[in-house]
Parts: C-alpha cells; sequence; structure tokens
C-alpha cells in the first residue's frame, strides 16, 4: 500500500508527543521528511534535544502509527541536521502548550505571559526543569509555578 | 599517523569529554543543594551524554571495527580515554563543580563555534547541535559562579579555592599535539592559540564579575587527551560507570 503523503503527514499528526500529550510529533516539528522509496516508507525525525529519552519513544510511537495503518515498511531516519530549533513549533502546538499550562518558546528568552492568569509579572525558578525542553517560572500575579517551553 | 587515526582519536577526545563530564555530573543527581538545581545538573548530564552517543558513534563509524557507541563507552579501560584532566576531577562541593562546569562550558562553546565549520559534515551538524544546548550551560554555570563568587564571604571563599585547584587542568584544553595538528591541517581542529584568547576574554570577564583572583601561575597539568596518563580519578569513576558491563559483559535489556 503507497498512501499519499498529505495522508500519511495527517496520520503523523495524530502521533502525540510522548512526554507532553496534547501536542503531535508534527506540531513539535521534529518529522522533517516523509517519502516513499520503493515500498519503503522513509521518515526523517530530528531529535529535541540531543539526550531527550523521549527520542526512541517517539520513532517506536510513529512506526507503531503507520504499521496500524497498513504501511508494513516504515524506516526511521534520524537527522540532525539543520538542528532543530523551538520555530519549527506549529501555531496550533503553540496554542495547545499554552491551553495545557505551558508557555510557549519566546525569543525574548522568558514566556510573554503566566498559560494560566495572562499574568505579566513573572520571575526564573530554574532554568531547567521536568523535560530537557522545559524551563520552571512562577507567576507573580496567581503566585502559581509552571513550565515554560525553552527557546532555542 | 594516517587522517583515519588521527579523526578516530579526534573523536575519542569530543565524546570521551563530554562522557566523563556527563558521568560527574550526574553523581548529583538526588544530591544537590536544592531540587531546582538538582535538575539543572541532571539536564545538563543528560545534554552531555546525548552529545556523547553522536561523538562516539561516529567515532566508531570512523574506526570501522564494528564497535558502538556503547561499546566504547563501556568495554574500554582508563589507558584508552582521552578526556581532558579537568572533566575527570572528583564533583568536590556544589561550588568545585559548578567552577569546573564553567571553565569546560567556556572552552567547549569556543570549540564547537569553530567545530560547525569543520571540512567534515558529520562534525559540523553534531557541533551545531551541541552548541545550542552547550550555549545554555555556559550561561548558567557562569550565572552561578558570579552569584556564589560576589556571594557571601563563604561562597567567595569555596569558589576561589576551587579556582585555584582546577586552573592547573585548563592549560591541557589549549596545548596542541600531533592529532590536534593533523585534524588542523584536515580543515577540522581550530587553531588553539585562537581559541584560548576568545576562552581568556570569556572567563576573565565572568571571574571579574565574581570577583575572583585567576591564578597567575601558567603551570598545565597534561596527559588527558593523549591518554599517557591520567589521574587517579577516572579509574575510580569508571569502576562505578561500567561495573555492569565489567560484571556481565554484553548485558543488554
Amino acid at each position: 500500500m503507497t498512501a499519499d503523503l498529505s495522508t500519511i503527514w495527517s496520520w503523523l499528526d495524530e502521533v502525540p508527543d510522548p512526554e507532553i500529550p496534547v501536542i503531535s510529533v508534527v506540531d513539535l516539528g521534529i518529522v522533517r521528511d516523509v517519502a516513499w522509496q520503493g515500498d519503503t516508507l522513509e521518515v526523517a525525525v530530528t531529535p529535541t534535544y540531543s539526550g531527550c529519552p523521549a527520542t526512541s519513544v517517539i520513532a517506536m510511537d510513529i512506526e507503531t502509527a503507520l504499521h496500524d495503518q497498513g504501511i508494513t515498511n516504515v524506516r526511521i531516519k534520524t537527522q540532525i541536521a539543520p538542528p532543530w530549533t523551538t520555530d519549527w513549533l506549529s501555531d496550533k502546538g503553540r496554542a495547545k502548550l499554552t491551553e495545557y499550562g505551558i508557555a510557549p518558546p519566546s525569543p525574548a528568552g522568558g514566556p510573554d505571559a503566566c498559560p494560566r492568569c495572562g499574568g505579566t509579572h513573572l520571575t526564573r525558578i530554574s532554568q531547567f526543569g521536568s523535560t530537557p525542553c522545559k524551563a520552571h517560572w512562577r507567576c507573580d500575579d496567581c503566585l502559581e509555578p509552571f513550565d515554560y517551553f525553552k527557546c532555542i | 599517523m594516517t587522517d583515519q587515526t588521527a579523526l578516530f582519536e579526534y573523536l575519542l577526545r569530543l565524546g570521551d569529554n563530554t562522557l566523563v563530564l556527563g558521568h560527574r555530573v550526574s553523581e548529583w543527581c538526588g544530591h544537590a543543594p536544592v531540587l531546582e538545581e538538582d535538575i539543572a545538573l541532571a539536564n545538563t548530564a543528560l545534554d552531555l551524554i546525548g552529545q556523547t552517543q553522536m561523538w562516539l558513534g561516529l567515532a566508531g563509524e570512523v574506526e570501522n571495527a564494528g564497535r558502538s557507541a556503547d561499546d566504547l563507552a563501556m568495554h574500554r579501560d582508563v589507558w584508552d580515554f582521552r578526556n581532558l584532566l579537568l572533566v575527570e576531577q572528583p564533583n568536590g562541593d556544589f561550588g568545585q563543580t559548578l567552577m569546573r562546569q564553567c571553565l569546560f562550558d567556556a572552552f567547549h562553546v569556543e570549540l564547537l563555534t569553530d567545530l560547525t565549520n569543520a571540512s567534515d559534515d558529520r562534525i559540523a551538524a553534531i557541533a551545531a547541535k551541541a552548541l545550542k544546548e552547550v550555549t545554555y550551560h555556559l550561561d548558567r554555570s557562569s550565572e552561578t559562579v558570579i552569584g556564589l563568587g560576589d556571594g557571601t564571604d563563604e561562597s567567595h571563599r569555596r569558589m576561589q579555592a576551587a579556582l585555584d585547584l582546577l586552573w592547573p587542568y585548563v592549560g591541557e584544553m589549549f596545548t596542541p599535539d600531533a592529532v590536534d595538528d593533523a585534524m588542523r591541517a584536515a580543515g577540522i581542529a581550530p587553531d588553539l592559540n585562537d581559541l584560548r584568547a576568545r576562552f581568556d576574554t570569556r572567563i576573565d570577564a565572568i571571574l571579574t564579575e565574581a570577583t575572583l583572583a585567576k591564578p597567575e601561575s601558567a603551570y598545565a597539568q597534561s596527559g588527558g587527551k593523549t591518554g599517557f596518563r591520567h589521574s587517579e580519578h577516572l579509574g575510580h569513576m569508571l569502576t562505578q560507570m561500567q561495573w555492569l558491563q565489567r560484571a556481565y559483559p554484553g548485558a543488554t535489556w
């Protein structure tokens, strides 16, 4: 079976990130290319952070999702250049992050607003957080802590 | 020395630096002074181990003897490691760990910046990936060194002691040998004198702001990156890091 590429992209957009399940691997910008090589589907995936343990889970999830759609021959190709950047996050992904309580990346180097109350008086608690892609911040308006998706 | 041998040696240096420092930093997991620092250290270690997989993976490919990144990390003994002496030094207190990190990060950022222009595309790609992470490491380690150096009498005293202890290990980073020369001739490695000048500019600014005095002695320990003589600490570290593979060679799960 050789499904057309736009259908395959829509299937991949249903594969959730294992750590932040509200966004898909396509929203995250880590699926770089999808192409048929004969009867094998080659999916180029780029890691977010080089040591991120979710990377191998993501590759497995993509393979499983495509197998479930009837594609038997899938090859996951790791592509590290150009390096992943948070500029590749989709607008849909950014909106979903905010809704989930994670402030999306901002080139200013810190969050624009608290994802809970929208407050703009913010303090950085730690440059790192619960996963390699996040930092820990606090809103001084509602006093709630929140995750910030680091901008790289 | 053939170019392939020099390239293999050079990649081991890059990968062993990140492996040994990554393991050292991970020793803090569950022990750091506050939770946020614990998480920061564990994340830094994770980045470094991820970079190790890329460097040692490429080293194995270049060697072409069937050794994977895991084989190189877990099945070599101390005399085959090619990391700088600086990164194998014990953690000491939190300040000493962050001083070691800052000295290495300042070197690492400049080195990776140059390697993004390497004539070998595989090296340039890994360097570009790692540089993003390492830039973030330097932000944090330099801020912490400044905060603790220009902090209380106690924190200042400890940071100065850490700097005095670690400074003799700085010179090795910038002392070229036959491997560095061969890699420079191949358009891969940078000029280490030029790198030193940029390192000094960065470190001088950090130390000034941290109110710390740079040691005057230029004496440099050596023997890590050539593998001629590591300090006693690396062997002890490997007995921990490689314990499982030594007891059960080839074990997987």
